[in-house]
């Protein structure tokens, strides 16, 4: 992290400093394991107004009020599928820091696929084409074994 | 007046550049050592001019000469001295100043220190660094000034976010910059010897101590940020994936590459074109990062207007450089030598696969960062790219290599023995499955892929002691010759040993404090407690303290665990008037090599009294996050301190050496200049 930069995306934080918001007690759910699923959605969950957070760590007003929607949602009995749904229809696809897996992110997520398959097919292309040399026969094996006899002596 | 004295050096820095390119070029072209000599001095003279505009920005800083712009905006009288020498490199100008210092510095170092290198690539080398030195050092005078003055100059500064007022971010930038810009030697050496056309062993082993200076530095910058980041911000995350860290993560991604497919070169002759891309690849990735990170194109999809002239310029600097580069690249590789043969089960086949596991984890992080970018101007919709992803790509990318890397050190070159590897490792196997398994089955939450990855660090730590089992042989050989085979074996084998060690230690670290953090979170007034984990806090009392630039509330807790006193957390909450901003200042208690980790929050009022939000983590093994990379670090400087890279054994190549092998290696530990030459 560069200084100048830091000071870019912390301007940010500066203002609402940021300490894992989440968690603050006036806001959780009372049923552990519902409060459980809606940490685990914020964590996939951006804030909007934020440089690269989600909204478990931002203090931000925004994250509050997505938190609020995502733990009424959760309240109301949604499945953490339909919650995702709901955000996306209301703020886009830029609200989710997993991109979906569509045609249109199909670079971003083939990316390591194709770099390794193009690699060890290169990988492979060349140790075809260039066949290391054959194995020594039995005598010339013998022969070797002598000369390294006689040169560590 | 030490500010236009610094004004002057720095433009005076520039024409030596220029000098330097030009004299080292034409001493080359002519092959005139003259002329050669020349760019050297040049070279060394820039590198001092470059000091002396940075002493005077230094002492601008130091005595708070609010007169220049630069100062007034990241200083203030009241800021603590080792702020206000940090405040130096602080901001846009400043940092570029260090990192012109750390350009010309290691040019200095080329043409001073290399002196076993052949005339011709060294020149060449030096030209190159002069080149880019021009380009930077022109950027920093025209664009990026730090000197320039401002008309009225203001009573007090604006002082610097009070979040960067850190002692490991004071040193944070130099480790990082001498990385970033220790990259740029490789980069000048691939360049000369494209032009020379010769990439060989003995290229590989000039290159290979630059790039490891520059990895370990780089190492140890980023660690740094991320330790930072890790008490400073609050909520005890060490890695975010933010664009800022992934710049710094390519280059060093890159240079670990680089490192492994340069031992190929070094000890086959082989891989000599890719060794060479990587070698540029990696000062292209620096230079990315710089203009990523000072266009201000990332931090926000909007903030390319937040500076638009600087960030062309860079992003000219960034094509012209890189681009020229790699067309020469594409010019002069089809002639290089290919090198030696191998087999599908050998240690060059194991590095290979290293390589292009580290090339599709860059091109992810790449990726991860350009993307949304790209996307956005293609189709105008905005995507958002974050942790989530980078879980599900880097990190399997990561295991592979991981699951692979005990293997490599084992492997013998050519044509290695897969079924004796697989016997010697057999044991190491199943250690480490068995810890897996054992995680699983014991610690209390579940976590299958914390086990997992509490698997995989157990391999690469037991990995390395099977690799210094097999190079000691012992079990096989007496006790005293085991050891004297270890004693003797060579400091760049420890180096490699080491790094991998660290590395091992980093992922037993990452694993099990992602895995089984405690998090707990309360409002607490005077006397009230929290549990966190096997942990009881209980607050003792809060009270204001007045800091140099800030006032505070400082929270005494005490931390017991059944009932024992374990320690006395004291967090606080720092408001800093000079820019209106709150930080927390985090309490950590090391306990062992995992930590307690104390934040102090706001203070509310319930029914009159006051209460204070407090929050507290377990974070298990959390110290080896950060020891792991230090590790790895002391594996670069111990590897770097071997005399077979220090004195350049490469001319054992030369013909002199081969007809008298016996002076010629005196000749070479005693690292004469070649008489030859």
């Amino acid at each position: 992290m560069r200084p100048e930069a830091s000071r870019l995306w912390l301007a940010a934080l500066a203002a609402v400093l940021c300490l894992g918001a989440a968690a603050d007690p006036a806001e959780r759910l009372a049923d552990p394991a519902k409060e459980a699923r809606a940490r685990e959605i914020f964590r996939q969950v951006r804030c909007l107004v934020c440089q690269n957070e989600s909204i478990d760590d931002s203090q931000a007003e925004l994250a509050a009020d997505l938190r609020k929607l995502v733990r009424d949602q959760i309240a109301a009995g949604r499945s953490d599928s339909e919650v995702r749904a709901y955000l996306v229809s209301r703020y886009g696809e830029f609200v989710l820091l997993k991109p979906a897996v569509s045609w249109g992110n199909a670079a971003l997520w083939g990316a390591p696929v194709v770099v390794v398959a193009g690699g060890v097919a290169l990988m492979l292309a060349q140790l075809r084409r260039r066949r290391p040399e054959p194995e020594l026969t039995p005598e010339e094996d013998d022969r070797l074994s002598r000369l390294a006899e006689h040169d560590g002596a | 007046m030490t500010v236009e004295f610094g004004a002057f050096a720095l433009i005076l820095a520039l024409c030596l550049s220029i000098a330097q390119a030009g004299l080292s070029g034409a001493g080359r072209l002519r092959r005139s050592s003259v002329l050669v000599g020349a760019g050297e001095g040049a070279a060394l003279a820039a590198f001092a001019a470059v000091a002396l505009a940075f002493f005077a920005l230094m002492h601008a800083f130091i005595v708070s000469d609010f007169s220049v712009a630069n100062v007034a905006g990241n200083s203030h009288t009241e800021k603590p001295m080792l702020y206000k020498v940090a405040g130096t490199w602080g901001s846009h100008e400043g940092s570029m100043l260090l990192w012109c210092l750390a350009l010309t510095g290691f040019g200095a170092a080329v043409a001073g220190l290399g002196r076993d290198l052949p005339r011709g690539l060294k020149a060449l080398a030096v030209m190159t660094q002069g080149l880019l030195g021009t380009v930077f050092l022109a950027y920093t005078v025209f664009a990026s000034n730090p000197f320039v003055r401002v008309l009225s100059p203001p009573i007090e500064g604006r002082s610097l976010n009070p979040l960067l007022q850190d002692p490991a971010l004071a040193v944070h930038p130099p480790f990082l910059y001498s990385g970033y810009v220790g990259l740029s030697v490789v980069f000048s050496f691939a360049v000369a010897a494209l032009i020379e056309g010769r990439v060989d062993a003995a290229w590989a082993r000039w290159v290979r101590p630059w790039a490891l200076a520059a990895w370990s530095c780089l190492t140890i910058g980023i660690m740094l940020g991320s330790f930072w980041a890790y008490y400073e911000l609050g909520w005890g995350g060490w890695w975010f994936w933010d664009p800022v860290e992934n710049a710094s993560f390519m280059p060093w991604l890159i240079a670990t590459a680089l490192l492994h497919s340069a031992v190929v070169t070094e000890k086959r002759g082989a891989l000599s074109g890719w060794t060479v891309f990587l070698a540029l690849a990696a000062f292209t990735f620096s230079m990315l990062g710089a203009f990523l990170v000072r266009s201000g194109v990332l931090t926000s999809v909007h903030a390319f207007a937040v500076d638009p002239t600087r960030g062309v310029l860079l992003l000219i600097i960034l094509g012209a450089t890189a681009g020229a580069g790699f067309a020469l690249f594409a010019w002069r590789a089809p002639s290089l030598n290919p090198g030696g043969l191998f087999a599908p089960v050998s240690r060059e086949s194991a590095l290979v696969l290293n390589n292009i596991l580290l090339a599709a984890a860059t091109a992810t992080v790449l990726l991860g960062t350009l993307y949304p970018l790209m996307r956005e101007a293609a189709t105008g919709e905005a995507i958002s790219v974050g942790p989530p992803f980078f879980s599900l790509t880097f990190t399997p990318l990561m295991a592979a290599l991981f699951i692979l890397l005990p293997a490599g050190p084992l492997l013998s070159w050519k044509r290695a023995d897969a079924q004796g590897v697989a016997q010697r490792l057999g044991l190491a196997v199943l250690i480490a499955l068995g810890l897996g398994l054992a995680a699983f089955a014991f610690i209390n939450p579940r976590q299958a892929f914390a086990s997992a990855g509490l698997g995989l660090g157990a391999w690469l730590v037991i990995g390395v002691g099977v690799e210094l089992a097999e190079r000691s042989r012992v079990f096989r050989v007496p006790a005293a010759e085991a050891w004297r085979r270890l004693t003797g074996l060579p400091r760049g084998a420890w180096g490699m040993t080491l790094a991998h060690l660290g590395l091992g230690v980093f992922v037993l670290g990452a694993c099990v404090e992602t895995g089984w953090k405690i998090e707990a979170a309360e409002t607490l007034p005077v006397g009230g407690h929290l549990a966190v984990g096997a942990y009881e806090l209980s607050l003792d009392k809060v009270q204001g303290v007045d800091g140099p630039n800030y006032d505070a509330e400082r929270a005494t807790i005490h931390a017991t665990r059944a009932g024992a006193a374990v320690c006395t957390p004291q967090p606080e909450r720092r408001f800093y008037p000079a820019g209106g901003q709150t930080t927390s200042e985090v309490a950590i208690c090391t306990l062992g090599a995992s930590h307690l980790y104390v934040v102090l929050g706001e203070r509310r009022e319930t029914k009159g009294a006051p209460v204070w939000l407090v929050r507290a983590y377990w974070n298990p093994w959390a110290l080896l996050i950060f020891l792991g990379p230090v590790i790895m670090a002391l594996g670069g400087v111990l590897s770097l301190s071997d005399r077979r890279l220090r004195l350049g054994v490469g001319r054992r190549a030369s013909p002199r050496i081969e007809t008298a092998p016996g002076t010629a290696a005196v000749g070479a530990l005693a690292a004469s200049p070649e008489p030859g030459e």
